[in-house]
């Protein structure tokens, strides 16, 4: 599944500051389909060099980095189990620098 | 400013609550409405403007510095009250205004925002320096004191940087952007430290409403008491150029663990933040509380309650090579002064620190 995943706020400092990623997903096998939770560990294995504290926190991103999806707040979509379809945007900022 | 890759999409994304028109993009935290991006624009741009009309911040034809650090806060704030400025006429004249602390790796970048800023949006830049003002760069006291405590000493120095800053400019009021996060923030660590009924927390609560009367100069603070989550997707959805790197000589533990609990009350309840600075507000001190009296440094001139100013006696330290001087509770710049602030404050160790009882 080809996805687009940019970060910001400081985030793209843990990925070789790469703001904007262009990636393509494998789906798991048997899986229909991808959820933000197969992607966020998708995202921490693959996309992220260092400080995954500073992403992550359990299976959630950590409290403070916004996610929009195609520039919709995840909130409103279901978080973790937001559905991602093809060419879909992905966005995580962290809110959680000075200022 | 883009209008992005909004696709029509999938069953289930729902309509903004106010235009009834668009899909939402976000939920409101004040109400948990949800709201599309174009009523976002405006229901932001309007409540400040709200603010500054029921608070009669401004007068037409005054001169009002923007103090502007690169970061979120400032850089929304800038963008917002010159597109209010236009749209409702105020007829304010509008500066940009910036501390360099002179922090190599950090301030330096950050200043490079401002500038941009500056061509951005037409509005013309003063920068301050702590070298120029006090003769020492953040590198030059960091080298001299180590990572503990340079906060303090950065604090201290930035807010009288901007007020001197804000003479320079000739400006009749200056305005800053906090965030609602911060400001809880602060509230809770007031209390935690025990702090409630000291100076500290009343100036904070205070400096969040247009604090005329207090300084010297007329000089307002501009509380925008918007989330911080709100700032950041109002900058990311308008493009803004904002600057989002940590200080590097923060490590802001303490702060840090405020922040993860706000993050995490935030997450369970989304008015939390608003309710706390609600609290904060509502802390009245006891009558009985003897508050320090507002008066002028005798070294400087510049707005103390002791009789020389913080940076003065942070400053004094530094230059007689002695830097822990004006750092803890009980330490005076000399006996006489420590004496002094005995007397003008009651007392300044903990045993007999007077904190007053609480009302709510």
């Amino acid at each position: 599944m080809k996805l687009t995943i940019e970060f910001g706020g400081g985030l793209e400092l843990l990925c070789d500051s790469v703001k904007i990623h262009k990636v393509n997903v494998e789906l798991k096998n048997g899986e229909k389909k991808l959820t933000m939770k197969d992607l966020l560990a998708w995202v921490g294995s693959n996309l992220i060099k260092e400080r995954p504290e500073m992403f992550m926190k359990g299976d959630s991103v950590r409290p403070g980095v916004l996610v929009l999806v195609n520039d919709c707040d995840w909130e409103l979509s279901g978080q973790l189990d937001t559905t991602l379809e093809d060419e879909d945007v992905v966005v995580f900022i962290s809110t959680l620098h000075g200022g | 400013m883009e209008n992005g890759d909004t696709k029509p999409r999938r069953a289930g994304g729902r309509l903004c609550c106010l235009c009834n028109n668009r899909r939402a993009a976000l939920k409101r935290p004040k109400t948990l409405e949800q709201i599309c991006r174009e009523c976002f624009y405006e229901v932001f741009e309007e409540e400040i403007h709200q603010v500054i009309v029921d608070n009669q911040l401004f007068k037409p034809g005054e001169r009002i510095g923007i103090g502007a650090s690169g970061g979120k806060d400032s850089t929304v704030l800038a963008y917002v009250l010159s597109e209010l400025n236009r749209r409702h006429n105020y007829g304010l004249d509008l500066f940009l205004l910036s501390v360099d602390e002179g922090i190599t790796g950090y301030r330096d970048d950050s200043l490079e925002t401002v500038k941009r800023n500056e061509v951005q949006y037409g509005l013309p830049l003063k920068i301050v320096s702590y070298k120029d003002l006090y003769g020492w760069t953040m590198d030059e006291i960091v080298k001299m004191i180590g990572l503990k405590n340079n906060c303090t000493f950065c604090g201290v120095f930035r807010r009288q940087a901007l007020d001197r800053g804000a003479a320079l400019l000739k400006v009749d009021k200056l305005v800053t952007g906090h965030n609602a996060d911060d400001i809880a923030e602060t509230v809770l660590l007031n209390i935690l430290r025990g702090d409630v009924a000291r100076y500290e927390l009343l100036l904070e609560i205070e400096q969040m409403y247009c604090n005329y009367n207090r300084r010297r100069r007329a000089n307002s603070e501009m509380q925008t008491f918007q989330n911080l989550n709100l700032i950041c997707t109002y900058a990311y959805f308008k493009r803004l150029d904002y600057f989002s790197t940590e200080c590097i000589y923060s490590p802001n533990a303490y702060r840090g663990f405020a922040r993860e609990f706000i993050k995490d009350l935030e997450r369970m309840r989304p008015r939390a933040i608003l309710d706390i600075i609600k609290s904060g507000e509502d802390f009245r001190i006891a009558t009985t509380t003897k508050m320090p009296e507002q008066g002028n440094c005798a070294r400087c001139g510049y707005i103390s309650s002791q009789k020389w100013c913080k940076a003065c006696v942070l400053l004094e330290g530094l230059n007689r090579g002695l830097p822990k001087i004006g750092i803890g509770r009980s330490r005076g710049i000399d006996n006489d002064h420590q004496k002094e602030m005995k007397r003008s404050n009651g007392s300044k160790n903990i045993e007999s620190k007077q904190c007053g009882t609480l009302d709510f």
